[in-house]
């Protein structure tokens, strides 16, 4: 373990990936305690949309409120739903990949179908559909979850392809003519196997839910309790920020969901790296 | 001539089949056979001749697709107790430990499988012991995980766990093919040791004839799924006019060979 984590920290794109999620994480987590502006109070003597000043870093939105104090908040939501959508599609995708991969046999043609089934429906339309069909009590977490749900083929299918290989293992036998059950072999002798995986299809998943919750929530389909990365682009698109040209509306909320799903990318795709000998330099 | 000695194996005109319609391939065609208590068979034939899906048959991995195959006179039903008295070992030594966790805790969960399990300390003592068979000093291999100790001394890991579990028939596939020529000696010194200290059925599968006459009371040569010689060795390879035994006597290196192959197999040339 001490050995993948140097072998991580002497890859460069780690580095820089684990660092800008640090800050955002850092950010999200006691920004609140160094920087604090009641999200709600409408500055009323500076207006909407007022430029950058000593009292708001970034300016205020359309009802006057402080933009920085906004997208911390919304940088919070953001990570929240990707985590939540994250833990999700990772368990359910490495449940039924897991369980399809080791077992085979029809159970693992009816799993198969059944991930294939979810990668083919476009993600986005299903998450639009439930979104408005859910019009009150539409909350943060609701739509972690609808995003996990829809998401979690992939992954699925990631774990399934390890895990059918590790079947037919010489140590998958072994364990077998020791007597250990199907619980222990695939706890003991497949998972420790597919932790890189696992954590990587989690990471992945992460960064996508991120990116799904912003795309729902920029068409006016978000959380309606709180307000999120997505939320702050969908107020500013729907209160004439676009037509007026008012850029500092969008550009800070677009550039931290960008850096935040990079540095998420940059760690999966170094851990690839280090994981996989055969794309070692 | 073992006649005397209960059956272990019988198997009446078994095949196994891979793959369905296009993709069908028949591993194993048509093969019969019977071992007794206390043979030491060795089962020959190169690449792909079905003689690994065999030994995958006798442990209860693979079930015969037709024909008839008895384990001391009954079907292989429960695998659990056909793996109390059934064991392998195993090609490829560094393939089949998990390297997440340590030697020795791997072979103490092999002493799982033992319908009556040992209280803790017999299994650290039968450990122990099946570790001293194969001259490895327990506390060599204390704490170590299997990438830290080489090929050899893998090969003997799995010979170990033999001896501490004493099962009473071995299957050993290839158990020699990943070890250099010194540590092929010792590993059919400790075969034969299992077999005769602990009287134990050995099938011995390889594809290198001559060590199968080294060691084995009798031979199986084994041709795509077939067996098409078998009997003691001296049946089996003295003048023997059967063309897949004489190509795999070819195989054998020239300095490999004994003096009785090379007059036996001198005499066909």
């Amino acid at each position: 373990m001490g050995k993948l984590l140097r072998n991580l920290l002497k890859s460069p794109m780690f580095v820089i990936g684990i660092s800008i999620f640090i800050i955002t994480l850092l950010i999200a987590l006691f920004g609140p305690m160094f920087y604090h502006v009641d999200i709600n109070a409408r500055d009323i003597v500076a207006g909407p949309y007022a430029g950058s000043s000593g009292d708001h870093l970034l300016g205020t939105d359309h009802l006057g409120r402080d933009y920085v104090s906004l997208l911390i908040e919304g940088l919070r939501s953001s990570l929240y739903v990707g985590l939540v959508a994250g833990i999700i599609a990772t368990t359910i995708g490495v449940l039924i990949g897991l369980f399809g991969g080791f077992r085979g046999g029809w159970i693992d043609e009816v799993l198969n179908m059944l991930t294939n089934i979810f990668i083919v429906i476009p993600q986005f339309v299903i998450l639009v559909l439930i979104s408005s069909a859910v019009k009150d009590g539409r909350s943060l977490t609701l739509i972690g979850l609808i995003i996990g749900l829809t998401a979690w083929s992939w992954s699925a299918r990631a774990v399934r392809a390890q895990a059918s290989s590790l079947r037919s293992r010489d140590h998958i036998s072994l364990a077998k003519i020791n007597g250990a059950s199907t619980l222990t072999i695939v706890i003991k002798h497949v998972l420790p196997y597919l932790l890189s995986y696992v954590f990587m299809v989690f990471i992945m998943q992460v960064s996508s839910g991120i990116l799904s919750e912003a795309s729902i929530s920029m068409i006016g389909l978000g959380p309606l309790d709180s307000t999120s990365l997505g939320i702050i682009l969908n107020q500013a698109k729907d209160n004439g920020a676009l037509s007026d040209g008012i850029w500092i509306a969008f550009l800070p909320a677009t550039i931290i969901i960008t850096l935040t799903v990079f540095a998420l990318f940059l760690i999966n795709t170094s851990m690839e790296g280090v994981f996989n000998p055969r794309l070692r330099k | 001539m073992l006649s005397d000695k209960p059956v272990v194996f019988s198997a009446k005109r078994i095949s196994k089949d891979f793959g369905a319609g296009k993709t069908l391939k028949t591993a194993v065609k048509d093969v019969s056979f019977d071992i007794y208590d206390e043979e030491f068979i060795s089962i020959v034939g190169g690449s792909g001749c079905g003689k690994s899906v065999l030994a995958k048959i006798m442990l209860g991995l693979y079930e015969p697709t037709r024909g008839q195959f008895l384990y001391r006179d009954h079907k292989i039903k429960n695998l659990k107790d056909h793996w109390n008295e059934v064991q392998f070992v195993f090609q490829d030594p560094f393939g089949c430990f998990n390297q997440f966790f340590t030697i020795r805790s791997q072979l103490e969960d092999a002493l799982n499988v033992l319908k009556n399990k040992p209280s803790k300390e017999e299994v650290r003592r039968r450990v122990d012991e099946g570790l001293m068979a194969v001259n490895v000093k327990p506390s060599d291999i204390e704490g170590k995980y299997p990438f830290e100790l080489s090929g050899g001394q893998m090969q003997r890991m799995l010979l170990a766990r033999i001896f501490a579990l004493r099962p009473k028939v071995l299957i050993a596939d290839e158990a020699t093919s990943m070890v250099d020529a010194c540590v092929r000696a010792n590993i059919l010194d400790y075969l034969r040791k299992l077999k005769d200290e602990l009287k134990m059925t050995v099938v011995f599968v390889t594809h290198d004839i001559g060590l199968a006459n080294y060691v084995s009371d009798r031979i199986f040569i084994m041709h795509d799924g077939k067996i098409v010689n078998q009997g003691t060795p001296a049946e089996v390879l003295d003048n023997t006019t059967e063309p897949h035994t004489l190509r795999l006597l070819d195989d054998i290196p020239e300095v490999h060979k004994t003096e009785w192959i090379k007059n036996s197999h001198r005499s066909k040339k």
